[in-house]
């Protein structure tokens, strides 16, 4: 029976495969006295025996698709599962004391692991997580549970989810994963971000798409609409396959844009440049005529891992992603982990307001270690293409100068060792904050630019945690509010002759794109995705009509005049 | 029982990959397999026991094995070490 769902529209296409849940099942260990020890030590071991199976296939495919280099953690993996330490122990357990294999495993097991993560160095931290990765495994099979293993997926499939972390996205095959849907998060929330940076239709915030869709159900995700239609009959089928047909047609039409300068109606330029994660989204970036990077999100270097990453390891990706580019503008976000985005291995006490807390510029002023390597890293990096700087959550004056102050010292300290380093990099702010907004005038003299980020100053401004959907109807970006501020930025920079972007959802928002244009918004930065569209929306629309328009709804009262207006104004355009 | 005593002198020590490749030759023989450094002793077929001795740089090791391949075993061991560029 077709079923249908809706959600927020979170990446455009259409996309129709097999459901594959990506959903961590609960593995809950009871205590029990078993009858047969023998009959119990034999389940054991044959639960050691799949398990080794399985970490086999997982090492042969991870050799072939990321080489054997990454392949070679799962040998550790292969060596705990066979360690006689780890299964003498809990076999002995489940003879002498007569309990359950789960049980004798998860008392073993916790053992193990809390004495490595007691131990004084990284590395062996990190063993813990080996072993809590493998144990996992084996408990499950004791308990006859599957756990998905998103980079085993060797068809194409809808991945179903309650959310998607960063790094379970990393994980997922591009070639495989036609699209996503998940439970959970709304247009600005990271899967949403990482759908459309990797191009794959999606559709977030369906509160059941778990509950709702199992695996193998076949699935259309209709990232235009917001829909998602489970088990659909043939008729359902075959319109969407029409409209992805419409969907592809439309999208090479733009596409004969790609090499094309973004230039209004009157010939006004201004650049369209693209959000990133990871080196890995450069193709979208190249493929979309993107006019460089206005946000690379380097947080997502720091994810899903158990440690820092080391200098070295940032000056590679910073340095493949400066080439990448072959001398178009990138402009890097310095880390801003904290609020919704956490590092387990920071140890940082939970918050009570996480998005008012302790993250981003903040953290990286107190920590100063972490934010010293990663400025390090950035620096030598910079003779390989035209790298700007930007620190996120600036909240006051002193703390930009603060941030710029260490930035030059470690600047002079590379250039005392012989470092090249590139001159004139720029280095400027997020705006995000409505106190730095405000302050905007007093900021552009001394910052290079200005880069509004929409996403938070608009959750900062309405105070509405953008995560909570209860309060989601006020996030608002055409809100006269939000438009007030936004001029106010883009005029303090112009007045000390430097340039304002935007990096937040709202730049390449088809309702927002002729108001920003009107008011002289110098760089839309945006989902690769979403700039072709953007480039062809702006070359219908003339700068001096949008600058009267943005002078207008600056007036109107609320959120929905001012959607109303530009659409009128638009569709006469 | 055959032993041997080696110094260290691969700057990560015995940690990661180094530790694997010990703990993947030792899994071959028969034979009861230990190392010991800094009085305690661990079984070397075990990559947990191995890693948590923590083994640096500069490291007097002892391997000792004791069963029917006991020689084989060292043998095989020393080879290791030496070929990877771990102990002399």
């Amino acid at each position: 029976m077709s079923t249908l769902l809706s959600g927020i529209a979170a990446s455009n296409g259409i996309a129709i495969a097999k459901a594959y849940r990506l959903i961590e099942p609960e593995l809950k260990v009871e205590k029990n006295s078993i009858e047969n020890v023998a009959d119990e030590t034999a389940r054991f071991r044959a639960a050691v025996d799949m398990s080794k199976t399985d970490l086999q296939h997982i090492r042969e495919k991870a050799a072939e698709d990321l080489g054997e280099d990454k392949a070679a953690i799962f040998d550790a993996h292969m060596l705990v599962i066979s360690d006689p330490e780890l299964l003498g122990p809990i076999e002995d357990k489940i003879t002498s004391e007569n309990v359950n294999a789960e049980f004798a495993l998860k008392e073993t097991a916790d053992m193990f692991i809390t004495m490595f993560e007691q131990m004084d160095n990284e590395y062996m931290k990190e063993r813990a997580a080996d072993i809590r990765d493998v144990t996992k495994r084996l408990l499950a099979h004791l308990l006859g549970v599957q756990i998905p293993n998103p980079s085993m997926i060797a068809e194409e499939v809808i991945v179903i989810s309650e959310d998607l972390t960063p790094s379970d996205t990393a994980q997922l095959n591009r070639q495989y994963v036609k699209g996503f849907t998940t439970d959970i998060g709304g247009r600005t929330s990271h899967s949403a971000i990482m759908a459309r940076s990797m191009e794959i239709p999606a559709v977030v915030g369906t509160k059941e798409a778990t509950k709702t869709i199992q695996n193998g159900d076949i699935v259309i995700v209709d990232g235009l609409n917001g829909q998602v239609h489970i088990n659909p009959t043939p008729e359902i089928i075959e319109q969407y396959k029409k409209e992805a047909q419409a969907y592809e047609a439309q999208k090479a039409e733009w596409a004969k844009l790609v090499n094309e300068q973004t230039v209004s109606k009157d010939g006004h330029h201004v650049e369209l440049v693209a959000n990133i994660g990871t080196p890995k989204d450069l193709e979208g970036v190249i493929n979309n005529g993107g006019e460089g990077v206005g946000l690379y999100r380097t947080e997502f270097l720091y994810m899903g891992r158990e440690q820092l990453p080391t200098e070295e390891e940032q000056f590679e990706a910073y340095k493949a992603v400066l080439e990448g580019l072959k001398g178009k503008p990138v402009v890097v976000r310095t880390l801003d982990i904290g609020g919704d985005k956490e590092l387990p291995y920071l140890n940082l006490p939970k918050e009570m307001n996480p998005f008012l807390g302790y993250r981003a510029i903040r953290l990286c002023l107190d920590q100063q270690e972490i934010f010293r390597t990663q400025l390090r890293a950035l620096l030598r990096a910079s003779q390989y293409g035209d790298l700007k700087i930007m620190f996120p959550m600036i909240a006051t004056l002193g703390e930009f100068r603060q941030a710029k102050a260490i930035l030059e010292e470690e600047k002079q300290q590379l250039l005392a060792k012989g470092v090249t380093v590139a001159e004139g990099i720029e280095v400027g702010i997020m705006v995000e904050i409505p106190s730095t907004a405000v302050m905007a005038d007093t900021f552009a003299k001394e910052v290079d630019f200005f880069s509004i980020g929409t996403n938070d100053l608009i959750q900062y401004t309405m105070a509405a945690d953008r995560m909570n959907e209860r309060v989601s109807y006020l996030y608002q970006p055409y809100n006269p509010a939000i438009l007030r501020l936004v001029k106010m930025v883009i005029d303090a920079a112009h007045n000390e002759g430097k340039w304002a972007g935007m990096c937040g959802e709202m730049a390449g928002d088809e309702t927002a794109i002729p108001v920003l244009l009107g008011l002289g918004l110098d760089e839309f930065s945006m989902s690769a995705t979403s700039i072709l569209r953007a480039r062809s929306l702006i070359s219908k629309l003339s700068k001096e009509e949008m600058e009267a328009l943005a002078l207008s709804v600056l007036n109107l009262e609320t959120n929905d005049d001012v959607k109303a207006a530009v659409e009128a104004a638009v569709s006469k355009a | 029982m055959q032993q041997k005593t080696f110094k260290v002198i691969a700057d990560t020590g015995i940690h990661a990959r180094p530790a694997t490749l010990l703990v993947q030759a030792s899994g071959k023989f028969d034979s009861e397999i230990n190392l010991e450094y800094n009085g305690k002793k661990v079984n070397l077929k075990s990559i947990m026991g191995v890693m948590s001795l923590g083994v640096g740089k500069d490291a007097e090791i002892t391997i000792s094995a004791e069963g029917s391949d006991e020689k084989d075993a060292l043998n095989t061991l020393e080879e290791t070490l030496k070929k990877e560029g771990l102990a002399e």
